[in-house]
Formats: C-alpha cells, sequence, structure tokens
C-alpha cells in the first residue's frame, strides 16, 4: 500500500439519485465501489457497479478484493416498495451481513442511511423531536417495522464495536429532481391526496443538501445518531399548493375511514400504513448534526417547490 | 386582486397587520415555526378576537406591562369556562399591548391535535399540544408561554365550583426552574360565567374520547371579563426535593388566588 492510496469507501444503493449525487461528490478524492439489488447501473469506467444481494457469499468478495475503508450505506428499501417480507431481508438481515463483514474487514467509517419515519406521527408528538426520543412507528404499522430494525441493528453495532465509527442519519422528507419517494411523488403530481382537517408541520431536504450532509458525515468520524432537516417548516397543504398540486380530500373521521379508502385504492404515493405522516407532524431537530458537523443547507423551500412546480411531468 | 388578499384586506386592519408584522416572531422562509404557527394565519386569528375581546366579552385587562419585553416566560393562570377562551383572550392582551407586544403560545389539550380543522387552526394561530418537551424546547427559544396548571380539572368543573382553584400539577414550576423563566400570575374572572355547567356526563365523554361532556346552554354568554396580571416571580434553579418544588407551586397558587379576589372585587357586574 503506498502512501497516495484513497480511501476505498463502499456506497450501496447506487441505483438511487442520492447515492449518485453523493458518488459525483466523491469520486475525485476517494476509490468508490457502488452497488445495488435493484440493478447494475454505469458510473463511468473509474467506479465498479454491481448488482448484488447483500445475503449471497459473493458479497463478501467484494471486501476482499477491494479492501474497503468505509462504507455509505444508502441502500435502504423505502416502505412503498416490495413486500414487507422482503423488505425485511433487504433492510435488516442485509444491513447485519454488511455491517458484520465490515467488523470482520476492520471498516473504519460507516454511515447508515434511515430516515424520519422511525419516530412514527401520533397525535402526542411534540416538535424538534430529538435523537433521543423514542421510535415509535413500529407500533404504527407492521410495515414500518423493517425501518425501526435496521436502526436498531446498527444502533447495537455502533455501541458494540466503536472502531466501526458508525453515524446514523435520520433525515425527514428528502426531495428534488430524481427522487422517487412517496413524497417527492405527491409533489410531481397534478391533483394529490390529503387528509381532510389536517396539514401537518413537515420539513423538506434538497437532494443535494442531504448529500452534501453524507460527505460532510463520512468526512467526520464522529460516531452517533443525527437528525438532518433544515431549520424551515411548511404545512402539508401548503407544499402541495406551492407546487402547483391541487389537494383531493379524503374523509378523515372516524379514522378507520380513510384507512379503508386508502387500502382499497392502495395509492403507492399515499400508502395506508404512511397515512398517519400525513395527519400528525413529526418534526425533527437537526441542530445537533448541523452543529457537529458544520452543515448547512443552500436550497431553499421556495426553490425545491419551484422545481416541482416546473417539472409537473415525472424527470 | 386574488380572494385571499380580498378577504385580507376586507378582515385584517392596515395597523394590526403592521402591529404582527413588527413583532418579528422567529419563523421560517415560509412563514412557519416548527410547531405550525403561522403569521398570516394569526393576524385573521387576531382580527376576530378583537371583536371578541373589545364587543362581546369588553374585557378589562391590568397589569398586562409586567410580562417582560423579552426572554422566556410563564404566564400561569386560572382556567375555566369549558372552552379555553381564557388563553386566548390572554394571548389577544399579550400580543395587542402597546409597549413590546409579544405573540405567546397557549399550552392545549392532548385531545386537539386529532380534532379536523380545529387542531391546525389553534397550531397556526401559536397554540402547541401541552407536552413538557415543547414547552422546554419554546422556553430554550426565548418564548412566552401560557400555562393552565389546573388543566381540564380547571377548564371541565361546574358552575357551583366557579373560582375555586383545582389542584395545581408541578410541571411548569419544573420548567420555570430549569430555564429560569419568571412566572405571571394571572387572575381570570368572567370566564366561569362563558358557558356555566351544571353536570358533566362523563360515560358521554369517554364514549366520545373527549376530555369531558358538560352539560350547559349551547351558547357563550357574553360575560364581562377581567384580566388580573400579577407581579413576575422568580424562582432560582436549586435542586429542591419535590415537597419544596410543591410549596413554591402554592405560592403561585395562592397569587393567582389573590388575584382573581380582586377581579371579583372589582366586577360591577356579570354580564
Amino acid at each position: 500500500m503506498n502512501e497516495q492510496r484513497r480511501p476505498h469507501i463502499l456506497v450501496t444503493g447506487a441505483a438511487g439519485a442520492l447515492a449518485q449525487q453523493v458518488i459525483d461528490r466523491l469520486r475525485d478524492t476517494c476509490a468508490l465501489v457502488a452497488v445495488d439489488f435493484r440493478e447494475q447501473i454505469y458510473l463511468g469506467d473509474d467506479i465498479p457497479s454491481y448488482c448484488i444481494d447483500f445475503n449471497k457469499r459473493s458479497f463478501e468478495d467484494l471486501f476482499r478484493r477491494y479492501k474497503f475503508d468505509g462504507v455509505i450505506h444508502l441502500g435502504r428499501i423505502m416502505s412503498s416498495q416490495l413486500t414487507r417480507m422482503r423488505r425485511y431481508n433487504a433492510n435488516v438481515l442485509g444491513t447485519q451481513k454488511l455491517l458484520d463483514l465490515s467488523y470482520k474487514y476492520n471498516i473504519r467509517r460507516i454511515v447508515v442511511l434511515s430516515t424520519f419515519h422511525v419516530y412514527g406521527a401520533v397525535a402526542y408528538n411534540p416538535a424538534l423531536i430529538d435523537e433521543e426520543a423514542p421510535l415509535k412507528s413500529a407500533g404504527l404499522s407492521a410495515d414500518l417495522i423493517d425501518s425501526v430494525e435496521l436502526e436498531n441493528l446498527a444502533n447495537i453495532y455502533l455501541w458494540r464495536y466503536p472502531d466501526l465509527n458508525i453515524s446514523i442519519l435520520r433525515p425527514c422528507n428528502i426531495v428534488g429532481p430524481g427522487v422517487r419517494n412517496s413524497i417527492s411523488t405527491l409533489l410531481g403530481m397534478e391533483r394529490a391526496p390529503v387528509l381532510a382537517g389536517f396539514s401537518p408541520i413537515m420539513q423538506f431536504i434538497h437532494i443535494d443538501d442531504m448529500a452534501d450532509a453524507i460527505v460532510l458525515a463520512y468526512n467526520k468520524p464522529r460516531r452517533g445518531v443525527f437528525n438532518v432537516a433544515p431549520e424551515d417548516w411548511v404545512a402539508y397543504q401548503h407544499a402541495l399548493k406551492l407546487c402547483g398540486c391541487k389537494p383531493i380530500p379524503i374523509p378523515s373521521i372516524p379514522p378507520i375511514l380513510p384507512k379503508i379508502i386508502l387500502s382499497t385504492l392502495k395509492l403507492r404515493s399515499f400508502p395506508s400504513y404512511l397515512m398517519a405522516f400525513f395527519k400528525y407532524p413529526v418534526v425533527i431537530d437537526g441542530r445537533a448534526f448541523a452543529r457537529e458537523f458544520g452543515f448547512t443547507p443552500k436550497r431553499p423551500l421556495k426553490e425545491i417547490f419551484r422545481f416541482y412546480r416546473e417539472n409537473k411531468k415525472p424527470v | 386582486m386574488g380572494l385571499a388578499s380580498f378577504l385580507k384586506s376586507r378582515l385584517i386592519p392596515a395597523e394590526l397587520d403592521s402591529h404582527v408584522n413588527r413583532i418579528r416572531k422567529p419563523i421560517g422562509t415560509l412563514g412557519y415555526d416548527p410547531w405550525g404557527y403561522n403569521n398570516e394565519v394569526m393576524k385573521y386569528g387576531l382580527a376576530l378576537t378583537r371583536q371578541l375581546y373589545n364587543r362581546y366579552f369588553r374585557v378589562e385587562a391590568t397589569g398586562v406591562e409586567k410580562i417582560p419585553a423579552e426572554g422566556p416566560v410563564l404566564i400561569v393562570a386560572n382556567h375555566s369556562g369549558q372552552l379555553p377562551m381564557d388563553g386566548l383572550l390572554i394571548g389577544y392582551a399579550l400580543a395587542t399591548r402597546e409597549k413590546h407586544p409579544r405573540i405567546p403560545r397557549a399550552m392545549i389539550e392532548r385531545f386537539f391535535p386529532t380534532v379536523p380543522y380545529l387542531g391546525n387552526l389553534l397550531n397556526e394561530c401559536g397554540a402547541v399540544l401541552g407536552d413538557p418537551t415543547n414547552c422546554a424546547k419554546m422556553l430554550a427559544n426565548g418564548e412566552a408561554v401560557i400555562v393552565f396548571p389546573e388543566g381540564i380539572r380547571g377548564s371541565g368543573k361546574l358552575y357551583q365550583d366557579r373560582y375555586q382553584l383545582k389542584r395545581f400539577g408541578n410541571g411548569f414550576m419544573h420548567l420555570a426552574m430549569k430555564y429560569n423563566a419568571p412566572i405571571v400570575p394571572v387572575g381570570v374572572v368572567g370566564c366561569e360565567e362563558t358557558i356555566p355547567a351544571i353536570a358533566n356526563i362523563r360515560p358521554l365523554a369517554k364514549l366520545l374520547g373527549i376530555p369531558y361532556a358538560p352539560v350547559a346552554m349551547p351558547v357563550v354568554l357574553p360575560a364581562k371579563v377581567h384580566l388580573n396580571f400579577g407581579d413576575p416571580m422568580i424562582f432560582d434553579d436549586r435542586e429542591i426535593p419535590e415537597e419544596q418544588v410543591t410549596e413554591r407551586v402554592e405560592q403561585v397558587k395562592a397569587a393567582i388566588s389573590e388575584l382573581i379576589d380582586t377581579g371579583l372585587s372589582e366586577r360591577k357586574r356579570l354580564f
């Protein structure tokens, strides 16, 4: 190994827009290897890219071959994707395999992408939720259990193996060009469902800012759990309005009614298990991350919403 | 001119609009804060409350200038009258005072966020779910917070128990001590007579999932309201046993009781 050796980093979830933004920011200074369970994507000749299931034995070969220094684990299957069982296998068991291999091959820095969904949307949530707050989402729906389990697992490794230097990031709604999650899909639609009489306060972070946050986090080996959110807030229905989206109210009381309607409609962008997030606010406090890593988001909400207003057709 | 600006021009007087803008609440780029407060909705709320405050309840507020001009402060009052009218009127008195107006936050029952439309509207007008974490974070942000330590024990009490203070929780005192927030006691007189209740149908309240189901006339009576603000009370943040915290709470309770007595003696008539 020569002195000029660039840090070798494994980036998971490479087919996602966020991972590609992170890769763009690191490709000049680091030797990257990209993996994704969904598809193999071409990221240029300098970045080996694989379509691989973390639970397969061949995954370990990557660790043997590339001698990674760090891992950026963005390959989390969102709650709106695949079946509950496949999500559990990929998100929980797959992450466990990844962390086991990281320990075995002496990885020195791991950044894990989680989500603010783990806090759960309940009527009694205070605003500006700290990282120490209990994770209540598993009690809301079985479809969110894998998100909480992934966190718990990463937390166990964080404290049991301090040398792994694990940072878990819990961002608010990630939105912007190329993002395919539920909220981004909703903002991009001409008409979007809302629960009548409810317009919870939400936080949005631009994909470019989130990529900056991940890179900042990777470069400062400070382990812990951190919320990532700008200090700006907007009500859901106001956000839709600014995105040029007409709201379609769904009857909200009694609570069983919207649940039945959404379960029947099976809307991918507005699934019944995320219903509570469109009813009650989950406002997280991102100040600890901003302070620790010197993070300042650069893209204001107005710019984010302008993008959706001007790009009503999927991009 | 769009419908929104037309309504605004008709409903919100220009001086009220500039008055609220002058307060400079810490809000984000789209006018919201983390608890859902919205400057524009607040203006409508104040315009509506102005009618209630000046014409319907003909409120007489004494000593509102005693609330500090800035920094964390807990405004602690007696709770009465089935609906949170008292919080609304105290908030209006502080928001519209001539010198150093402030937009206070009122802690509301846990039941409200589950009510469609109303929950959001209350949040937009500055009301916040009554959770200790919320109160702590707001004091840390230097906000003025209205607290009713009697909770639903106070607001849901019957007419026969009027002006008898119920048990005070100790939570507000712990927060005041931790955040060095002065406590301004307030005696509210008149709200007890707005919706006099003769009974509470507990099984119905349980069935509907609401805090209480009063037997009362379905109208809010135009009782004259007196708000008496007391001198700020300052408590140090020494580590003390709960017994002594309760003693401090009793001091606040006694101050409020005295202010209620003053209001009752000043009152010439009920309506």
